[in-house]
């Protein structure tokens, strides 16, 4: 049994000028131990779909149909005193910006035995040794004398680990990290990464990785969700996805990503942009975008079908469109992925 | 548009000096800003502190020239933001000059400066908090060009404003509009427009797609290269991604606490990078190849640039720190193949060829 299951998760946001849908429908699981990545643009319905895993929705954005499961345990029916517990004690959050999560008044040490003796019951001082062990944990130099501390005496990157410390204080079984990168440099972007990784292969921990970092996704997800408009455009294993991308969508992304070494004088480009969620196209969402639309692509919703050892929502894959999996392959090749792929495959 | 393209690049024939040698577009030296951060005057006299000086930027060199982009990477703090604001003037510098076609910028006053203002504009990294929210996307635009006299008459005015739009891929429509109707991508496209309508030669570009999605940032990139091709324009870019700046720039400049360690062509300082801290930085770039490298984590983090480290700034978390690196500090030297680096251990000798490319092995020790 996967740790996390969602099931045709559907997030609405009830408007006076009608209902916005965010998250349209989205099926996904992760295992024990594995870190699902979540990519695509701003606006595509990442952080809503963490949201809600969490329970976290801001109203009045609802769950308003789909079954969220963690071990095999309803969430998405939950009273809230009962969602905060769980999210206490079997799922940690770690947001974009570390200093929204820590409060400035307060030590580190104050907030991290606070929170560990909401979800335990340890003495406070077996909780403030369990503090000192957490930082030590997220590599944080001398933590006896750290504890202490407050956020601003901590850097950047110090300060998300901090929060992670604070994501990990009781063992959570998920965690879902919602662009923990984003803000932080690359050096120590390195750092977060490093420890995401280590804590899925010490303690087992399922990881959701929201970021719009290719590169994150590339050295750290074991699978890929590509978001597009509030559904999943491909999801598969990572290398699947980024070295053998099926969705033109995801093969724009790619090819948007400058690289070291790579010599080309213009990017990849997408044309336009992603539709508001006020008027997503009839169809395939991304038909306006696309370089393969053809007629079927304006007037009905593709489907995620396997491909492969992915899932992909995209007509040229599927045989009753009177194209075999091989031709449209061909013909993405032929336009979009020759570079990339070559690239890829250094 | 296509004439006044003409037009622009004919003007823009490069301007040499009297021995026929180009002039650089900028030319920046022995560049400082410091910060005083001291506690107020009050309590430093009860409580015995010292003043307090933060040096963001202690002595740099370097040029551009006519028509080149110049990439500034560094990590958070290091001081990038505030060399692009002592360039277009925002602060004044505490020492050093800032020459523009050979003459120097930096000493001038408000009006002296204001014909060189039209020259060099800057776009920043958050496209909305610049433009000014209670405009119209027209006014904001015309706005430079009526201060600056650049065309005459309500119906020039229009026309001109009409043409920068369809010049970022926008329409003369969007004009009507205010900023807060468009899109992250759509509000730096305006910011570029503002920033072009000045017809300006130089471009100080801080962060301009940091805040950006990787498809956007990619048109916006397409975008600054074309409009650099069609009017030659001079870049200064700054951004703490590498990969971005090995896409746009002819040649880059490292910062590390407010010094330049490192100034080479692209191409030469990711295959070649020498100084230590710079194959620290290309370490650290995420691997979209997969080639199952782990990142290295770096050991360490950004000094404090009140009290940076004696010597060579980097030396605490550089393996190939000596009793030399801890007392001396490194001066810029040039190495034969246009790269310029400020280390010791490479002055000597004694540090081995670092990674390239192909294999980007890591120096001994460096954890
Ligand atoms: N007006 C100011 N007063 C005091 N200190 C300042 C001021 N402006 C900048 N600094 C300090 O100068 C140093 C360099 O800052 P700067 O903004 O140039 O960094 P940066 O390289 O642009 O960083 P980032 O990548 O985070 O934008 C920092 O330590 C910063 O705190
Ligand atoms: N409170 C809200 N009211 C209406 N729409 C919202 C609200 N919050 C988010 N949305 C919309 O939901 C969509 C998905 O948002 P989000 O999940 O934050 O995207 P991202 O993929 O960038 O994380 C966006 O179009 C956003 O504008
Ligand atoms: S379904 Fe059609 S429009 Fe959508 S991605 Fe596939 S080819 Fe393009
Ligand atoms: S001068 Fe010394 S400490 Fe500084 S980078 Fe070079 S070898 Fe390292
Ligand atoms: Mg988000
Ligand atoms: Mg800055």
């Amino acid at each position: 049994m996967p740790l996390l299951e969602v099931e045709n998760l559907v997030v609405e946001f009830p408007t006076r000028r009608g209902t916005l849908t965010a998250v349209n429908d989205i099926s996904l699981h992760i295992d024990e131990g594995e870190v699902l990545g979540v990519v695509g643009e701003s606006g595509a319905g990442k952080s809503m779909t963490g949201a809600a895993i969490i329970g976290l929705l801001e109203p009045p954005g609802r769950v308003a149909s789909g079954r969220i499961l963690l071990e095999g345990e309803r969430l998405d029916n939950l009273p809230y005193e009962k969602m905060r517990r769980i999210r206490g004690k079997r799922i940690g959050a770690i947001f974009q910006d570390p200093l929204t999560s820590l409060n400035p008044l307060y030590s580190v040490g104050y907030q991290l035995v606070e929170t560990i003796q909401t979800h335990t019951d340890m003495t406070p001082t077996q909780a403030r040794a369990r503090a000192i062990e957490l930082l030590t944990e997220v590599g944080i130099p001398a933590p006896e004398r750290r504890v202490d501390q407050y956020p601003h005496q901590f850097s950047g990157g110090m300060r998300q680990r901090v929060v992670i410390a604070l994501a990990l204080c009781v063992n959570p079984r998920l965690i879902i990290a919602d662009e923990p990168t984003t803000a932080l440099d690359v050096s120590i972007q390195a750092q977060i990464i490093a420890l995401l990784k280590r804590l899925c292969r010490d303690h087992g921990t399922a990881v959701m990785l929201v970021t719009h970092d290719m590169g994150v996704i590339a050295e750290t997800a074991d699978r890929v969700a590509v978001m597009y408009a509030g559904r999943i455009a491909e999801i598969g294993p990572v290398r699947e996805v980024i070295k053998n991308a099926k969705h033109p969508y995801t093969h724009g992304l790619m090819g948007s990503i400058p690289s070291i070494g790579h010599d080309n004088e213009r990017l990849e480009q997408i044309p336009g942009a992603m539709p508001r969620l006020t008027d997503i196209p009839v169809g395939c969402a991304f038909n306006p975008r696309c370089p393969h639309a053809f007629d079927k692509c304006r007037t009905v919703r593709p489907d995620l079908l396997p491909v492969e050892d992915s899932w992909t929502a995209c007509w040229l894959y599927d045989g009753e469109a009177g194209r075999t999996i091989e031709a449209s392959k061909t013909l993405v090749a032929a336009t979009k992925a020759d570079a990339l792929l070559e690239r890829n495959h250094g | 548009m296509a004439e006044a393209i003409a037009k622009t690049r004919e003007a823009r024939a490069k301007i040499r000096d009297a021995g026929g040698r180009e002039v650089a577009m900028l030319k920046v030296q022995g560049l400082k800003r410091y910060f005083d951060v001291s506690a107020p005057w009050l309590n430093r006299v009860i409580e015995r502190q010292p003043k307090q000086i933060l040096r963001a930027v202690d002595g740099i060199d370097f040029e551009i020239g006519q028509g080149e982009t110049f990439g500034l990477v560094g990590e958070s703090g290091c001081g990038k933001s505030t060399v692009a604001r002592l360039i277009v003037g925002l602060y004044g510098p505490t020492d050093g000059s800032i020459e523009l076609e050979g003459r120097d910028i930096a000493g001038l006053s408000r009006q002296q400066m204001a014909p060189m203002r039209r020259r060099l504009q800057m776009i920043f990294q958050d496209p909305y908090a610049s433009l000014n929210p209670r405009w119209r996307v027209r006014d904001i635009i015309a706005e430079p060009i009526r201060a600056f006299g650049l065309a005459q008459g309500q119906a020039a005015i229009d026309a001109k404003v009409g043409d920068l739009l369809e010049t970022v891929k926008l329409t003369a429509r969007d004009g009507e509009k205010f900023p807060h109707e468009f899109s992250g991508g759509q509000r730096q496209r305006i910011s570029i427009a503002r920033a072009l309508a000045s017809e300006p030669e130089f471009l100080v570009c801080d962060e301009p797609t940091s805040a950006l999605d990787v498809s956007v940032q990619a048109q916006i990139l397409n975008l600054m290269k074309d409009l650099q091709r069609a009017f030659g324009l001079t870049y200064l870019f700054i951004s703490h991604n590498l990969a971005v700046v090995y896409h746009i720039s002819d040649r880059v400049g490292v910062m590390y606490l407010g010094k330049l360690v490192e100034v080479a062509p692209a191409k030469t300082l990711f295959a070649t990078p020498r100084h230590p801290y710079t194959r620290l930085l290309l370490d650290t770039i995420p691997d979209l190849d997969m080639t199952g490298r782990e990142r290295m984590p770096v050991a360490g983090e950004v000094p404090n640039p009140i009290n940076p480290p004696s010597g060579c700034t980097f030396h605490p978390r550089c393996p190939f720190a000596n009793d030399r690196c801890r007392a001396e500090i490194p001066q810029p030297r040039p190495l034969g193949d246009g790269a310029i680096v400020s280390c010791h251990g490479i002055e000597e000798g004694r540090i081995p060829d670092g990674p390239t490319l192909q294999a980007p092995a890591r120096p001994e020790g460096l954890v």
